[in-house]
């Protein structure tokens, strides 16, 4: 039998941040082109569950949480972040 | 059935809901939250009672409604309080979403539902239909026959609820008006006595400041399925478990109820009839009767409808030429009774086939008669010689 939690109830150690991976959720992820991106922030102050994060010299999701929404890739001005589906199918109409 | 009065007892003429007080405050719960209705009032009325009396202390609290009552003990149980309501038939529809939400969160709360039908027709009358709505919120619930019954009971809630390895809300549920209101001698345990087989609550999980928990915390798709089955798992141990505790019970106060069911003049039955709450009473006297005229007729009391004690059932009934099942509701859209659909579900894991005759009676106020109960046995005997009958047999359109 599969179990996750110690508890016979939804009861958890306040303690301890409960944590959910809502990467898992995702279809599709936004994928950067370091070279094009500009470090404008766009994206960072747009990402509705704050998971960009910067990195040397571009930002990217954090793909633990990133639920796959698609707003950093349309407010990027210079098209750096791209939406690629996770099976690999092209997202382009 | 005849009890003997234990030195410690004292003896009281008491009706239901006065006997349901007087258990009360026995099991001495810390919070009380009770919102009246008709025909429970009597024990909020008990309770305030006792408390200024100084026979009772505990915090009682006013709600505004059945739905806060709940909700208030809700808190209360999840801080390690021993809690107590009582609710009938609109107001327990009412407390719906708060008795699931306590059931799932696996809080040791008692209730006591007084029996009462639900509108339309309107009126206050009596009837089963509101608890027997209410068998998929994740309670545990028992029905019983009498006012020592009742008061027994709630002393035997309170210990199976709280059992550590339970942890589930329990409902002792009764007939309006036919127990609510009926006057019976009821026998009052000591205090000290009762205090040694139900010790105080010592949960497992509180909200305590000095060590926070999440309580109830959003879970994603899928996470809620483990707690689903620990409860479901739960609920099976409780029957065993209420085996143990009325076993225990009859030890220490000299009265048991044969824990799940109660097998009346079963052993060498060829037919059973199968009831559950105050027309059991009426359904003895007439069992002995009909035995006294030679028909090999048992009578089986289902005390613990949820969880259902199908095993107990199955292995009762096996063998039997036919059953009878008397249901005070209605399971729309089956076209039964509630306990005839559990029960003939319940017969599957017997592996034989017997023939069940479902009598619907007692709606609405409606008695159930010992005329009405002579002639169901005539009908179980008839189907046992292999006649034809209906499958559900309404007593009051016959």
């Amino acid at each position: 039998m599969k179990k996750m939690s110690p508890s016979e109830a939804p009861w958890a150690d306040g303690t301890k941040l409960f944590i959910i991976d809502t990467g898992e959720w995702r279809y599709q992820r936004p994928t950067t082109k370091k070279d094009k991106c500009c470090r404008c922030g766009n994206c960072y102050l747009f990402c509705p569950v704050g998971c960009i994060e910067w990195r040397s010299n571009y930002v990217a999701a954090n793909l633990e949480y990133c639920k796959g929404c698609g707003v950093c890739a349309s407010v990027c001005p210079v098209n750096a972040i791209r939406m690629v589906r996770e099976d690999g199918s092209s997202t382009e109409p | 059935m005849e009890a003997q009065l234990n030195p410690k007892e004292r003896l009281k003429v008491l009706d239901g809901n006065r006997a349901a007080a007087y258990g009360v405050m026995l099991c001495k719960p810390n919070v009380v939250c009770v919102y009246p209705i008709t025909p429970q009032t009597q024990i909020l009325e008990s309770l305030y009672e006792f408390r200024a009396r100084g026979l009772l202390d505990a915090e009682m609290i006013e709600p505004e409604s059945e739905h806060s009552s709940m909700s208030t003990l809700r808190g209360a149980s999840a801080a390690g309080a021993r809690t107590f309501t009582a609710t009938a038939a609109q107001g327990l529809m009412f407390m719906y979403e708060s008795c699931i939400n306590v059931a799932t969160m696996r809080l040791p709360v008692v209730m006591v539902i007084v029996c009462r039908e639900i509108t339309a027709p309107h009126g206050v009358t009596a009837g089963e239909q509101d608890a027997m709505m209410a068998r998929d919120m994740g309670w545990i619930q028992m029905h019983v026959e009498s006012c020592q019954e009742i008061l027994d009971s709630i002393i035997m809630a309170y210990k199976l609820a709280e059992s550590p390895d339970i942890l589930i809300p329990a409902a002792v549920c009764y007939d309006g008006y036919f127990l609510s209101h009926l006057w019976e001698r009821v026998f009052i345990p000591s205090s000290d006595v009762v205090a040694e087989f139900l010790p105080s609550l010592e949960m497992t999980h509180l909200v305590d400041p000095g060590v926070p928990m999440t309580i109830c915390p959003y879970l994603p798709p899928g996470g809620g399925t483990e707690y689903r089955y620990k409860h479901s798992a739960a609920l099976e141990r409780a029957k065993g478990k209420l085996e143990t505790i009325d076993k225990e019970f009859e030890r220490v106060f000299g009265r048991g109820y044969g824990g799940q069911i109660e097998e009346y003049r079963c052993k060498d039955a060829e037919i059973v009839l199968v009831t559950m709450g105050s027309c059991t009473g009426t359904a003895r006297v007439v069992i002995d009767q009909k035995r006294d005229a030679g028909v090999k007729v048992g009578l089986i009391k289902v005390r613990m409808f949820r969880p259902f004690p199908s095993e107990r059932l199955a292995r009762a009934l096996a063998g039997k030429r036919a059953i009878g099942v008397i249901d005070r509701n209605m399971c729309f859209g089956c076209n039964q009774g509630t306990l005839s659909v559990d029960l003939k579900a319940a017969m599957y894991e017997s592996k034989t086939f017997t023939p069940v005759v479902n009598f619907i009676g007692g709606l609405c106020g409606a008695d159930i008669t010992m005329d009405h109960i002579d002639r169901a046995v005539d009908r179980i005997t008839m189907v046992a010689e292999g006649h034809s009958s209906d499958g559900v047999i309404w007593f009051d359109l016959e």
